[in-house]
């Protein structure tokens, strides 16, 4: 039975998630802007119990006439961007209320967004590939702008939804030569076709490089990487923080799930392709951050250069590899959001600061705060003790192992440099002399998220044990 | 001996301190003084401890002792793996020894963000002595690095004008090398399956191309601790601006990790590459010897001139380590445990007319003898101990290196030996210009002496100094059985890799 209840059963989680955001659209529409607060706080909660559902039975399978599978690795994937998107749409709320511009649209088209990360996870052919990504995609154009009196937010939404559309472009241009040659969209068609020598030619080669292309663009690896600056800067901060983590990590299981699954026989050809981006990305998120002044353009190069590790542990194709990229992406979000809290919470005299000059002196002003930004910093720059260290050796390890020599030192190298911006903002908080001081943050979710944040680094950086053992299992769901 | 953790017991109980310090809270004098005492007990508990550690080690097995082994990232091949032999075993002593001096150092001296500076002091430890206790590669590593990020702190934050600079070239030039360190680390894991240290001593048979490549990976990272010229231009910076507890660390300590590394590490697990390259390490340390004597000479800060005979001194380690012989290798270690102390000492007298004049300038000072007969005569103990004076600790380690590398070369014995007069005539000259000559310099009318505070400093250095040149078998018995087998393996690696090569 092409759609019987067994596909229904394995992607309840993202039925219920579109129900949840159906209602709660139509919930928003009837009551009007009274219902923001209540619509957000049951739009977190609608992606944390759907995040419950993927485990609450676990189970794996494919479905829907195999456009829909789930295995381990998906599953972990999707954990990792609900948690991402359900903790952004929390964070947004103070930062919105006060430009004025919370309205409960935001939270659903998080919540639709989400969705569209899901399927794209989950995707098992090329078609549902690409409409998991457009509606994840059309869902981030109009967020970067919803901020629609700010010129800069309304600028972001508009280079990200004109390059993201090139990017998808090519995507779909892609796709459509690896039909032409391999005489299917079905990931299993296509490894098929590839295997039994009938799809092995330069067109599916041509095409799968435009699909890369097209995925490089929403991980934001160089050299796709231009729109990443001006949107993270332009965007409002929640948004960024959003930016930041969820559409990474599930544009990079889908760049997992592509390269390692139906193209696997063709690993000699995207290798070299990945490596390049690899090391590309890894110097650009070193070079080009060292003058930058605003923080969240630094964040920016920051998430091009830490894609350029977990590219690093894709080129590899072990294992090991896509162990690496899984435990690395879950302290990258750690990281991230923990980052993103603090900055949402730099205010002076009520106005949002962005500079990093405006974190002169924090430590003496907001020691907690400050010493929260150092854990993240040093974690950031894979300094050990701390959890990013754990990262960049498990993507080290990998690459050694698949003989990567050359792109190992690129890295090492480059992380050295990437630390010196980091450890500029840690100079800036706690070298200089303390500026006007910033407000104490309000009790609440931020600081929550903050310090919950550090703890969560402080743990992983003594005990990485249980998540490099989440990430060996979903690394196995892919290689079974 | 006991089946209790003492080593984790002595590592770990700084941070319990560091712990402590972080919830003190009250009204800044209260937190102070608080954290003061805090700092002081716990690090002097971990001394006592760490006594215990030497009473309890038995001085006639060459192997690793007061062992403690844990599974912590299996999936990674990475243990808690610590143990100490008659080599660690010193360097131990030497950092929990210092930790409280430099506690009881920076009492007056620093008074702004005393909380922070405490718990740096006590994390600090923690990642050295676990440095030097770690038999696990991976976990060398964490420690190793770790260091970075207090020291990285206590030269920004309460160093002099030009910290922020000095901070992040320390900072970065460390961690350059110690990344290729990684890399090394983990083709190490690569071939072995495991990052244990012993362990990997057995399986790891490298080709002689890979031991080169690992053996220049580790050397870019020891080399610049040491540090060993031409990459020693991040010590005299990192030193100027240091405050006084944090200069006598670094030159206590930290520049111990890398001979310490090079005799853990490099040697034992690259013996071939190590014969291969011993000759750029003689040359290079030679230089350091020759050529930063010199520069010290010219000298107008003193804690600069301290910082550049202290690379020279260095080039006296790593001379001794790499000539592996008995002699040369004791003799190595011991000029570190030696220079530990001596250097230790000269920076905490400078600390003490830093503390009352508020600069370094030499210029500044002369005739400090009238007014400061205490100070002279400590100042000049140390300084007779640091250019060798027979009788005190640094006659020892010099003469054994000196000693150990006639044996093996005479040149490298012969442009060593300059180096001696070199660094008497600078250390001599230093002494002459601060504390002879008339009190000319109104601005020194009225210096007091050492008080009581600072006398209980530098006493148990000035005794420690006295034992370690007039009975030094104390040390050194320990760490013959321990040194032995280092040559003894190293030589049979040699042997064995001669005749696979013979073979057809």
């Amino acid at each position: 039975m092409v759609l019987g209840l067994e596909s229904w059963v394995l992607a309840r989680p993202e039925i219920f998630l579109a129900a949840a955001t159906g209602l709660l659209l139509i919930y928003g529409v009837v009551r009007g802007e009274v219902a923001t607060p209540f619509v957000s706080v049951a739009t977190s909660l609608a992606l944390l119990v759907t995040a419950a559902l993927l485990f609450m039975p676990y189970r794996e399978g494919t479905a829907f006439a195999s456009l829909f599978i789930v295995d381990r690795l998906t599953t972990t994937m999707k954990a990792l961007v609900l948690v991402g998107s359900a903790i952004a749409i929390l964070m947004s709320r103070a930062y919105f209320e006060q430009v004025k511009a919370w309205r409960f649209e935001y939270p659903l088209l998080v919540a639709l967004a989400t969705l569209g990360m899901m399927l794209m996870i989950s995707a098992n052919d090329l078609m549902a590939l690409y409409v998991g990504l457009e509606l994840q995609s059309l869902a981030l154009y109009v967020i970067a702008a919803f901020q629609r009196d700010s010129e800069r937010s309304t600028e972001a939404g508009v280079k990200y939804f004109v390059l993201g559309s090139v990017a998808s472009g090519m995507l779909l241009f892609g796709a459509s030569l690896i039909y032409g040659f391999c005489g299917g969209t079905a990931f299993v068609q296509i490894s098929r076709a590839l295997l039994d020598g009938r799809g092995a030619e330069i067109g599916t080669t041509i095409g799968l490089v435009f699909v890369v292309a097209g995925l490089a663009f929403k991980v934001s690896a160089v050299p796709f990487h231009m729109w990443t600056p001006d949107v993270y800067e332009g965007a409002p901060t929640p948004v960024t923080a959003l930016f930041a983590v969820a559409p990474k990590i599930a544009a990079m299981s889908l760049l997992v799930s592509v390269l390692m699954g139906p193209f696997k026989p063709l690993f000699v050809q995207w290798q070299q392709i990945i490596v390049v981006a690899s090391v590309l990305s890894m110097a650009l998120g070193a070079f080009a951050a060292l003058r930058q002044q605003n923080i969240k353009r630094l964040m920016a190069y920051s998430s091009i250069g830490n894609v350029g590790y977990v590219l690093l542990g894709l080129a590899s194709g072990s294992v090991k590899g896509i162990e690496a990229v899984v435990f690395y992406l879950a302290i990258y979000l750690v990281m991230t959001l923990g980052v993103f809290a603090t900055i949402l919470m730099m205010k002076r005299r009520g106005v949002m600061l962005e500079n990093i000059s405006d974190f002169a002196g924090l430590a003496r002003n907001q020691p907690m705060m400050a010493f929260a930004m150092l854990i993240f910093m040093f974690s950031l720059a894979g300094i050990p003790p701390l959890a990013g260290f754990w990262g960049k050796l498990y993507i080290f390890i990998a690459a050694v192992e698949a003989k990567l020599f050359i792109p190992a030192v690129l890295g090492v190298l480059a992380s050295v440099v990437a630390s010196y911006y980091y450890l500029r903002i840690v100079k800036v908080m706690y070298f200089d002399e303390p500026a006007e001081a910033v407000d104490r943050p309000a009790f609440g979710i931020n600081r929550a998220v903050a310090l919950v944040a550090a703890f969560l680094i402080a743990v992983f950086s003594l005990a990485p044990q249980p998540l490099s053992l989440i990430a060996a299992a979903a690394a196995k769901g892919l290689f079974s | 001996m006991s089946s209790w953790p003492i080593l984790s017991l002595v590592t770990f109980l700084p941070l319990v301190g560091a712990l402590f310090c972080l919830i003190v809270n009250g009204p800044k004098e209260a937190v102070d003084r608080n954290c003061r005492s805090v700092a002081l007990v716990t690090s002097l508990a971990t001394f006592l401890i760490s006594i215990l550690l030497w009473v309890w080690f038995d001085p006639t097995k060459a192997g690793f002792q007061f062992e403690e082994k844990l599974a912590w990232v299996p999936a990674l091949g990475i243990g808690y793996h610590v143990g100490i032999d008659g080599i660690s075993l010193f360097f131990v002593l030497l950092s929990t020894l210092l930790t409280p001096i430099c506690i009881l150092a920076s009492w007056e001296s620093v008074q702004v963000r005393v909380k922070e500076y405490m718990i740096a002091f006590l994390v600090l430890e923690t990642f050295m002595v676990g440095m030097f206790c770690a038999l696990d590669l991976a976990l060398f590593y964490i420690f190793f690095e770790g260091v970075l990020i207090p020291m990285f702190l206590i030269i920004g934050v309460w160093g002099g004008k030009r910290r922020v600079y000095a901070a992040f070239k320390f900072f970065l030039y460390t961690l350059l090398g110690s990344v290729l360190m990684l890399l090394a680390i983990i083709a190490i894991y690569w071939q072995v399956g495991t990052t244990d240290l012993p362990t990997a001593m057995e399986k790891l048979n490298l080709p002689f191309a890979w031991q080169c490549w690992l053996w220049l990976a580790f050397f870019a990272s020891f080399a610049v601790k040491v540090p060993m010229w031409p990459v020693h231009t991040w010590l005299p910076d990192a030193h100027v601006e240091a405050p006084t507890a944090g200069s006598v660390i670094l030159a206590g300590v930290l520049l111990k990790m890398g001979g310490y590394g090079f005799l853990r590490y490099s040697i034992p697990l690259m013996p071939e590459a190590t014969q291969y390259f011993a000759p750029l390490i003689f040359g290079l340390s030679i230089v350091a010897v020759i050529y930063t004597s010199l520069v010290a000479l010219v000298q107008e800060d003193m804690k600069k001139l301290i910082a550049y005979s202290s690379v020279a001194h260095m080039g006296f380690v790593t001379i001794g380590a790499f000539v592996l012989n008995m002699q040369g290798v004791q003799g190595s270690i011991f000029q570190m445990l030696s220079h530990g102390i001596v250097s230790a000492a000269l920076f905490l007298c400078v600390g003490v007319v830093y503390d009352r004049m508020h600069t370094r300038e030499i210029e500044a000072y002369g005739g400090l003898v009238h007014r400061m007969p205490r100070y002279a005569f400590t100042f000049m103990f140390f300084t007779l101990a640091s250019v060798g004076l027979p009788g005190l600790s640094g006659f020892v380690g010099e003469f054994l290196v000196l000693l150990g590398a006639f044996k093996a070369n005479t040149w490298v014995a012969f442009l060593a030996a300059t180096g001696l007069i070199l660094g008497a005539a600078y250390a001599l000259w230093l002494y002459r210009k601060i504390v002879f000559g008339e009190l000319t310099k109104t601005s020194l009318k009225g210096i007091l002496d050492m008080n009581k505070r600072e006398i209980a400093v530098f006493l148990p250095l000035v005794l420690l100094t006295l034992w370690m040149g007039i009975y030094p078998n104390s040390f050194l018995d320990p760490m013959a059985p321990a040194v032995d087998k280092l040559v003894g393996d190293y030589q049979a690696a040699l042997k064995l890799a001669r005749t696979a090569a013979l073979a057809p």
